[in-house]
Order: C-alpha cells, then structure tokens, then sequence
C-alpha cells in the first residue's frame, strides 16, 4: 500500500512537471526568448503636416513629437503667414518617423475613412475650412480640404482627428463623439 | 453519523472464519495520544462483534482475554478524539500500541462549526458555501463585499478587486487552495482570476496572522479553501444553474465528487459563465458582456497520518469594457464627465467587441504531507501558475485585432511546513518558501511593454508559534523573513533616462553605455531583504464574549508596475509613470476585535489603526501634450499614510423564524505628508438585512436587504485646467469629486425540495437593485462614463444528488 501510494504520488509529480513544460511551452507560442525584442510603436502618430497651396504661395503647418507619449515638448512649425482673401487647396499628412522609411498613417486613415473624421477650427474671423472629401458612405472624411482667408487677422487653428465618431455629425468635434487620435492647435497669422 | 465522529472511536473487528481451538489468547493493547506520546486513560474499547467491553487504565493500557486466533477489529470512544479502524491478526501479534487523534478538525473540517478559524488569534471573517452559490454568476469581489470593511475597486461591473479597509492589489494576498495567486495584481484594472465556484469557504484575515503566506500583507489576505471529504465511500455532486434578466445571461456550474473509504478522493469542476452587454436603468452599457469558462480537477488521499492532494484549476475570461470608456485625450474625458449618459448606446449584444480583456489562468499544486508520531506534520507543496493576459483596444489597420498589452507571468513555488504539535499549549508553524517568477512581455503587438521583461527570485522563512496561556487565553507570535531579487530589461527613452529622470546619474550600473537610436537598453536590478512581524492576543470572556488583539508589521517590495510602467492607459487618459527610485512600503497594523458568537444575538467590533511609511500611490502630477492632445501624467509616489476605522457587525434573532444583520464600516485615510486625504478610499456604508426562515416548510428563506454608500467627502483635490482647442478655452477637469451618496435594496427567496435520501432541489429567486436605482460608485473606474447597474431578477435552481 505504502509502495502504491509512492508509486501513485511520483507519477502524479512527473504528469505535474511535465503539464508545466507544456503549458510554458505553449503559452511561448511567439518565441520571445530575445531579451530585446522590444516592440517598436507601429501606429503612432509623430508628425501631422497640414500643407496649404494656392499656385506658387505654400505654407506648411507641421507638428511633430519624435517620442510620443515620452517627456520630450513637440515642435510646431509654421512656415509662413496667410494672405488675405485667398482659397488655399490643404492636404494634411499623418507620418511615423520612429520608423525608417517614415510610415505614411494618413493611408491607414483614408483606408478606413468611415471609422475617421477631421475637424477643423479656427478663430480668426472670416477664415473658414471645408472638407472636400468624403468616405464611402459620403460623409465629410477632411483629408483634402479648402481653406479660405478674408481679412488679415492672426489667431489658432485646430485640427482634431477622431477615431470612430458618430457619422454624420453637426460638424463639431465635441459632439462626434469617437476618440481622439490627433488635436494640436498652431498659431496663424493672415496678412 | 455526525456524532459519530465526533466521537473518538477505534474500531477493532475478529473476523471468526477460523476454527475455535485456541481461545485463550490475551491481546494486550495502549492507547496513546499521537502528539506527546501521553497514555490516554479512560478510553472505551469494544470488540465489536464479540460485543465485549473494556477500558482503558491510568497507563492507557487495557486487555482482552479468551480471544481466539483470526483477525479483529476493534473500536474505541474517547472524547474529542478521531475513528479509526484498525485490523489485527491476532496469530501474529497479542500487543500493540494504538496512538489517538486530538485534533480531529484537521482531518475533517467539514464537522466543525463554521467559526473555525485560520489562526486562533486572528481576527478574520468568513463567508461560507451558501453564500458563495449566490454568488456563483459573479466575482470573488462581489462575494467578499457581503463582509464589513472589504470594498471593491471595480472597472465596470465585471471587472471587479477586492480591497480591504481601503487597501488592494499587491496590497492584499488572495491564497487560492493554498496557492498564492500571482496574476498580474498590481493593475487597478486586473480583476483576480478566480472561479469562486471551486471554493467551500472563502476567509477574509483582517489582522495580522497571515505570515505564512507572506510579509506584504498590509492590506490583509484572503484565503480560499476547497472542501475537505469524510472519508467514506460516497459519490454526489451537484449542478447549478443561474439566469439574470440585467445581461440576459448566467452561468452553469456542475461538480461531482467520489470519496471511497480508503482515503481517496477526486473533484472534477466546472463552470460556464455568459453575459451580453448590462443595462444601467435608462440605457444599455455597451460593451460590457463577460464570458468566462472554467474548471478544477482534485485528487488526493486522506488519512490521519498522510495524505496529498493535486489540484488543478484552469480560469479564462473575457471581458468586455464599455465602450464610451475609449477615449483619446482629456477633452475626450471632459466630454464624458460632462455628458449625462455614455457616448456610445447601443442595442443589446452578446458581442464583445474592443477594448477588452482576455486571461486566461493556469494553477496548479500538490502537496503531500505526513505526520511524525509525538512531533508534528510536514507538509511539502508545490505549484505553479501561468497567467497571460491580453488587452485589446481600439486600433487601426492590421493591428485591430493585436493587443496593446500581452503579458505572461510564470510563477512556481516550493514550499515546505512544519506544523509542531509536540508540547501540549505551544503549537509552532514554520516553514520555507523558495519561488521563480519570469514575466514575458510577448512581442508582436506594436507597442512598447507597459511592464518589461523581468525575472523575480524570492526565498523566505518564517516561524509562527501559538502559545495557550490558560484555558480562556491564547497569544501567538511570528516572525518572517523574506529575500526578493528582480532582475529586469527594459529600454529607456535617452531623455528620459539621462535628463527627466536622471538615472544616468542614480542607477550608472544599470546601463552599459550603449544607446540604440532615441533608447537606451538598461537591466535595472533590485534585491530587497523583508522583515515582517505578528503579535496576536485571544481572550475569551462568559457569555461567548471573545476579545481578539493582534499587531503585525508588514513590509512589500515595489511591484513591476511601480517601478516600470511608462505610457498610456487608455480607459482612464492618463500617461502612468513607475519610478525606478520607489523603495520599500512598511506598514505597522494595529487591530482589536470584541466579538459575540451566538445565534440570538452576536456582535463584532473592530477598530484598527494601520499607519504606512513609503506608501506607494498613483496620483497626477501634471499635464504632458501630446499628439493626441493633452494628458494628465499620473506619476507613482511615495507618502506616509494612516488608515484608521471600524468594523461593525450585530445579528439578533428577533423570534424564531425571523432574524436580524447589519453592519457598519467607516474608515479614513490620511496622506500624512502632504496632509490631505488618501486617494481612492472606500465611502462610509451601512447595511441591514431582515431575514424570516422555517425550517419546516422547506426551509423557506426570504430576506430583505438594504446597503447605503455615503458619499466619500475625503478625497485629495486633483482636479485641474486644461486648454480645449476646438472651443478655444480652459475646462476644468473634474476627476476627483465624488458621486453622491446611495442606497440599495434587494430581496431573496429560496426554498429547498427533497426529492431522494441525499438529493434535493433548491429554488432561489433574487432581485438586486429593486427600485431601479440609478448610481454612480467612487470606486468604479468607469464612473466618469456610466451609471452603474440597473434592476435585476435572477433564478437559480440547484440540484444536489
């Protein structure tokens, strides 16, 4: 009886050593035993660059924050004022530069134009944004706009991008709904 | 049968198949106890079949004369002692030495009275199988908050952390079958990964008696246990079904036992649980379905002197988390907490959709032990537990169905016990422990790990001794010490490294000077020594009056998230910062207990005084832009702190069939540095429970039940500014005021129909939240998104065979 049970408590220990070598080996189905295999961020977004055109007069607004979420203060730049009473045609692009080549996002974002949405916003009177084109449904998506100026005057711009909003939508961001991806505000001066 | 047992009976049987030529044989016997090695006087011994009689002298000796040659069995009473079943052939031995069981609760809890306690000083409160069943469709925290001064941190309502007088996570220690579970608890968000429906008991310790599961208790523990079989041969089981119309779903737990007279046993377990999205009382929370499978197989071998048993249990869950929680930056968070209702208000669905949790729990143990003639018990166990977890979120592109956190921790301990039970008032319990962990952030989900790599020895031992004073008095003592060594990888940001933090300068030996791009790989390695200490006082008084004192010192080492964690938690919009430079958390505990047991009419008070230095807190510390726009940046700290309150519980029978409970627990907690308020501490509440049951008319049950959460007016004044771009203004951001106070009401009926011998039919029918109520709870992440839950009606219907 005393054998028996031994017998009985051995086996057990083995089928219990042998289940954890199994469960660990197949739990590691992603071959993780590199100590720095350390993901890289794949759908961040370091750079927004918003480039209006009208013929030969361009300015760019770009926003880039090499780190991320990290600690590092993001850079704006703005590379010239507005003119007044003027339509520009404005494109904006959303990059990753972590990676090398940079990795275009606003591809990604015109793929699943019905899950996103630009917003843009302004306090400069009289300058006025509109989306030009839409998703599959027809609903505004904002990655080509139109940007007309009246006056000179200097103020902000907002440019917000959401994930999942409601579509359609009154047009405000707020009331969208959805998770913000992108909101950064530049200064701008008309002249 | 039950006082059967608890009787001390030896059985002794002749078998008389042999012929009746010699019959003059004297079988000379002693009985003796198992632990000192006393005899025993004035046992009675019977042969049965023989129906002689005798008993046992001064010297624990006693004879039988005139046998003849064959086997025989016989039986011996003695009070509070053990059965036992001993076959003699009395051609081959006319003596023996027979060693009696005092301690009988070990063997066969199941015969003991329910307050049977972990420890004798400790001052600890239980809920017991009955309780656990009405539970069955829930979480472990749901079930524990029936206890006074145990609260929950919960993310939604399924997601669910038990807290102890205000404390949770690495704070408390939850023991499942014996096993300390480690499944990535130091998240607010990680729910323990637990079928309560494998559990017979579950114990809550609010003192300090916990040191053989470890020194970091400063919360307290909580100590799952599994039913314990007579042995017998017997074969029962039971199902349990259960609907709720708040989820339109349930569960299905099914268990069968087979016990056989030899000592073994075996349990097989298992639970189905699903939910489609709950309802608050105006509106569906989408999202927040829960599905969750589970199982438990045991096996083992009982008897007095040795035994074992192997358990195996098996978690996986999936939880959905609402919906509208899914926010990208603070405006998104002031939109919410301004909005009446949830963003995202959907039909109902059993879909669960992003962002959820998926975990899946592996535990397993066995252990073997065997008792030492006048020393004691040792017992040897080992186990393991693998825990991967995945969080899903919202994401684009090819990553939308790749979490943003997978995680898995492997965890396997050796633990050897000694239990000395040698000297009649001192019972001593030591041990080692020796224990592996490997955490592995899997790679492949396209984020950088909030938790990194690491590798955690820890070896400790401890000594607790119980020493019985007099007949009313019992003290205990213990003392534990605890060796802990991570080892952990990790690349740091440069800035980050070098100029935020400057840990270039602090940690120099954790890098090795090479820089990667914008990182900086670094191995971060910490070995921390722990002392931790008990001190406990029983006294009992006339009239069942029970007086409980016990102080303990405890002390925890940083967990993985304090020190490492870095970026974004989406849920709560927030960037969370662990800190390389948190040390050790140590807690003095001060707890008093006067306690009344009886059925007429029983009270529990219990004051305690806990004061923290090192207390490890979450709290924000500013605002950081991003891309995505602005984030408050919630950075670990580190404050002295004091948790005092009370405990309160009365039940009075108030005639025969009707009864009365209620309780009461308030508590403050003080950052003593800064001198504010502690962050995230549990509302005053109260409770009363109106019972009316008749045994007679199949133990009918109906109970009314009431439980009031005051507003928590203490809370530190986080709140702030933040520049909202697209209305071109400041908002306040309101994260730390508290939702008003509220009060539920609920009722339950149950009815038991025998139907056979062993088996009957239990009906129960359950409203929770019966006026509708709608409400938000502090202690719920997701109260700055939605209600919490409306009215339900559950049926349960078990079958025990």
């Amino acid at each position: 009886m005393k054998i028996t049970n031994t017998i009985k408590i051995t086996k057990l220990l083995a089928i219990l050593f042998i289940s954890v070598f199994t469960f660990t080996a197949c739990s590691d189905d992603d071959d993780d035993d590199n100590d720095h295999d350390h993901d890289s961020e794949e759908e961040l977004i370091t750079t927004v660059k918003y480039t209006l055109t009208n013929g030969s007069d361009v300015v760019t607004l770009k926003f880039s924050d090499p780190d991320g979420d990290g600690t590092i203060e993001p850079i704006y730049e703005v590379s010239g004022d507005l003119t007044a009473n003027n339509t520009y045609t404005g494109m904006i692009e959303l990059l990753n530069e972590t990676e090398s080549p940079a990795e275009d996002i606003t591809e990604e974002v015109k793929e699943e134009a019905d899950e996103h949405e630009f917003f843009y916003t302004s306090d400069v009177s009289g300058l006025s944004i509109t989306k030009t084109d839409t998703d599959d449904n027809g609903n505004p998506l904002g990655v080509e706009t139109s940007l007309t100026t009246v006056g000179a005057g200097s103020g902000t711009l907002t440019i917000v991008l959401k994930h999942e909003p409601k579509k359609p939508n009154d047009g405000s961001s707020s009331s969208a709904g959805g998770s913000t991806d992108v909101e950064i505000t530049f200064d701008v001066t008309i002249n | 049968m039950q006082r059967l047992i608890f009787l001390c009976a030896f059985l002794y049987c002749i078998s008389t198949n042999t012929a009746a030529q010699d019959c003059n044989i004297t079988f000379k016997g002693r009985i003796i106890d198992f632990h000192d090695k006393t005899p025993i006087l004035g046992a009675s011994i019977a042969v049965i079949n023989l129906n002689r009689y005798t008993t046992s002298n001064m010297d624990g000796v006693f004879e039988i004369n005139n046998l003849c040659k064959g086997k025989i069995i016989l039986e011996v009473k003695h009070i509070s002692c053990e059965t036992k079943q001993i076959t003699i052939d009395i051609d081959k031995k006319i003596s023996k030495d027979i060693y009696l069981e005092h301690h009988l609760e070990e063997l066969n809890e199941v015969i003991l009275k329910a307050s049977k306690k972990t420890e004798q000083s400790s001052v600890e409160q239980s809920i017991k199988k009955a309780v656990i069943e009405e539970f069955t469709d829930k979480s472990l925290g749901d079930a524990l908050k029936t206890i006074s001064g145990v609260s929950t941190l919960n993310t939604g309502n399924a997601i669910v952390k038990p807290m102890i007088h205000g404390l949770h996570s690495s704070r408390l220690l939850i023991i499942n079958n014996n096993v300390r579970m480690f499944d990535q608890e130091w998240g607010d968000e990680h729910a323990p990964n637990i079928d309560i429906n494998a559990s017979d008991r579950i114990d809550v310790i609010k003192g300090a008696n916990t040191l053989k599961y470890g020194s970091d208790a400063i919360g307290g523990l909580i100590l799952l246990r599994p039913k314990r079989y007579t042995v017998k041969d017997s074969l029962f089981g039971s199902i349990l079904t259960s609907f709720n119309s708040n989820g339109l779903g349930g569960s299905l737990n099914s268990e069968i036992i087979k016990t056989y007279n030899s000592g073994y046993y075996t349990k097989v377990q298992m639970n189905y649980r699903k939910f489609g999205d709950f309802e608050a009382p105006n509106y569906n929370l989408t999202n927040s379905g829960v599905e969750s499978l589970n199982g438990s197989i045991q096996f083992g071998y009982n008897s007095f002197e040795k035994g074992f048993d192997a358990y195996y249990s098996y978690v996986n869950n999936e939880f959905g988390i609402l919906q509208s929680s899914h926010i990208g930056n603070v405006n998104d968070l002031v939109n919410a907490i301004n909005s009446q209702q949830p963003r995202v208000i959907e039909d109902f669905s059993y879909t669960i959709n992003v962002p959820k949790q998926l975990i899946v729990h592996h535990l397993g143990k066995i252990e073997a032990y065997k008792r030492y003639k006048g020393f004691g018990k040792l017992t040897v166990q080992y186990d393991f537990q693998i825990n991967r977890r995945k969080e899903y979120d919202l994401r684009r592109g090819d990553l939308k169905n790749t979490p943003v956190i997978d995680l898995r921790l492997f965890t396997t301990s050796l633990q050897p016990n000694l239990q000395i039970d040698y000297f009649n008032n001192l019972k001593i319990n030591t041990g080692l422990l020796i224990r592996y962990q490997q955490n592995d952030a899997v790679s492949g989900t396209g984020t950088s790990p909030l938790i990194p790599d690491f590798d955690k020895y820890d070896a400790g031992m401890y000594a607790v001794g119980n020493y019985r004073l007099d007949e009313t008095t019992d003290l205990s003592a213990g003392f534990r010490y605890d060796f802990s060594d991570i080892n952990a990888r990790k690349e740091y940001n440069v800035t980050d490294w070098q100029e935020t933090y400057n840990y270039d300068e602090l940690f120099p030996e954790f890098e090795d000077g090479v820089i990667k791009g914008t990182d900086i790989p670094t191995n971060p390695r910490f070995t921390y020594h722990n002392m931790s200490a008990s001190l406990g006082l029983s006294k009992k008084f006339d009239n069942n009056i029970l007086l409980l004192a016990n102080y303990g010192l405890a002390s925890r080492v940083p967990n993985p998230s304090e020190l490492f964690s870095e970026g974004l938690h989406h849920s709560a919009a927030r960037i969370e910062t662990g800190l390389l430079t948190i040390g050790k958390e140590i807690a003095n505990k001060f707890i008093l207990s006067l306690e009344k047991n009886s059925n007429n009419f029983g009270f529990a008070i219990s004051p305690y005084y806990k004061r923290i230095n090192g207390f490890v807190q979450l709290v924000p510390v500013g605002i950081t832009t991003t891309i995505r726009g602005a984030f408050p940046v919630w950075e670990y700290n580190q404050v002295a702190a004091q948790i005092f309150g009370i405990d309160i519980d009365v039940n009075k029978k108030v005639s025969n069939n009707f009864s009365y409970s209620g309780s009461l627990s308030l508590l403050q907690g003080d950052n003593l540095t800064d001198n504010i308020p502690l962050i995230h501490m549990p509302a005053a509440n109260f409770s009363n429970r109106l019972s009316y049951v008749n045994a007679n008319l199949n133990q009918l049950t109906i109970r009314l039940s009431q439980k009031t959460s005051l507003q928590q007016n203490r809370f530190p004044d986080y709140n702030f500014f933040t520049y909202n771009a697209t209305i071109q203004e400041d908002v306040f951001v309101d994260i730390s005021s508290t939702p008003p106070s509220y009060s539920l009401f609920g009722m339950h009926t149950s009815a038991v129909f025998k139907f056979s011998n062993k088996g009957s039919l239990k009906l129960e029918f359950t409203i929770e939240n019966m006026f509708n109520k709608s409400y938000r709870e502090h202690l719920n992440r997701l109260r700055y998104f939605s209600n919490d839950l409306g009215r339900n009606y559950n049926l349960k219907l078990k079958i025990n065979y």
